[in-house]
């Protein structure tokens, strides 16, 4: 058990050392991002936000290959609208946020496609599971900054967020639509 | 006097609309009342969808009760005093006020708490308002305000049908009972 928190801690550690970056290099503006999981219940489609999260994207127009995304998520930060929801999607049956505070995506191959767009290959690790995902990004740059926005879907039953008896009710599948800003 | 008698009922269309929004208003409202105080369940997210469903039948029917009735007068009232037909007119008013706002309140309410309606399961309703968490706190006060209003006001208006009915031995009960003409 100990050594499990260990692992978990040192994990952790690199996640941060990863997410947080060298100093100097721009990290994602959260006032201006987003990350919202849309899920459907009774057909309903809900737009739920993650209101804490951090990372980094270093991404170079003139090597976009050589793009680097590491992205954490507090797990617990996910707005259900009332806070009578928001606590029960933070409960163990769901994302339990007090054991797995954190979800993060880091990359691990990045392939350039059509101006300002690539696929962002990574690995994806909610609620202790990890899945290898490809995301399509665009990419759009400002004067001062640079936003990427992409959108994944992923099965709740992959990552064991929530039980059986909602399946009637909430869709398997989840939307994750992000607009990072750094 | 014979014409008296002609007119004496309501049409079809009308008495159906009556009693059809009469046992709709009866379920949503019975359903509203218990489904608040539930505990997070697939249950209750179901139970919700059927109350916001038949809010929004409600709501279409009694505006279509509004252009039938405009089209065709009601029958002229039974002979009482004139504070009764003052008490008659204010309640009618009331509840077609109260028939009409309670579910567009509890719409607009579904709308600033994100959660859209979709009708059946099938059709989403255009949201009349977009998220925002206070308005959807004074909303949702607002709409139970009504609900209950609207509650004493059914109560009221079933108490003087009976009255007539019972006590005056006159047709006023009758006339939304019998079934004459289309």
């Amino acid at each position: 058990m100990e050594r499990h928190f260990a692992v978990l801690a040192v994990g952790a550690l690199l996640v941060l050392t990863l997410v947080t970056g060298a100093a100097g290099v721009p990290a994602v503006d959260v006032s201006k991002s987003s990350i919202i999981v849309t899920f459907r219940q009774e057909n309903v489609p809900v737009d739920a936000p993650f209101k804490k999260f951090n990372g980094r994207i270093d991404y170079d127009p003139q090597h976009p290959g050589a793009a680097k995304a590491a992205i954490e998520i507090t797990t617990g930060s996910l707005d259900l609208g009332s806070e009578e929801y928001s606590a029960e999607v933070r409960k163990k049956n769901w994302l339990d946020a007090t054991t797995y505070r954190t979800a993060t995506f880091i990359s691990t191959a990045i392939k350039p496609g059509p101006l300002g767009h690539f696929d962002a290959t990574g690995i994806l690790t909610l609620k202790g599971k990890t899945q290898t995902v490809t995301v399509p990004v665009s990419v759009a740059r400002a004067v001062t900054t640079t936003s990427f926005d992409g959108e994944l879907q992923l099965s709740r039953s992959y990552f064991g967020i929530g039980d059986p008896e909602w399946n009637d009710v909430v869709d398997d599948k989840v939307r994750i639509k992000f607009h990072i800003v750094e | 006097m014979r014409q008296t008698v002609a007119s004496a009922g309501y049409t079809r269309t009308a008495i159906t609309l009556h009693w059809l929004i009469a046992a709709l208003i009866t379920a949503g409202f019975t359903l509203g009342a218990t489904m608040v105080d539930l505990h997070i369940s697939p249950r209750k997210v179901r139970l919700y969808a059927y109350h916001k469903w038949i809010g929004i039948t409600v709501l279409a029917l009694v505006l279509i009760r509004c252009c039938w009735r405009l089209l065709h007068a009601p029958p002229p009232a039974e002979p009482m005093p004139r504070w009764q037909m003052s008490a008659a007119n204010l309640a009618h008013g009331l509840l077609y006020a109260l028939m009409i706002c309670t579910p567009l309140i509890g719409w607009l309410y579904s709308s600033a708490s994100g959660y859209p309606v979709v009708y059946l399961k099938l059709w989403q309703l255009p949201d009349l308002v977009s998220k925002n968490d206070a308005l959807a706190k004074v909303l949702v006060q607002v709409h139970g305000v009504l609900a209950w209003t609207l509650f004493w006001v059914v109560l009221l208006h079933s108490a003087a049908a009976f009255k007539h009915h019972f006590i005056d031995h006159d047709a006023t009960l009758r006339r939304m009972l019998v079934w004459r003409r289309g």
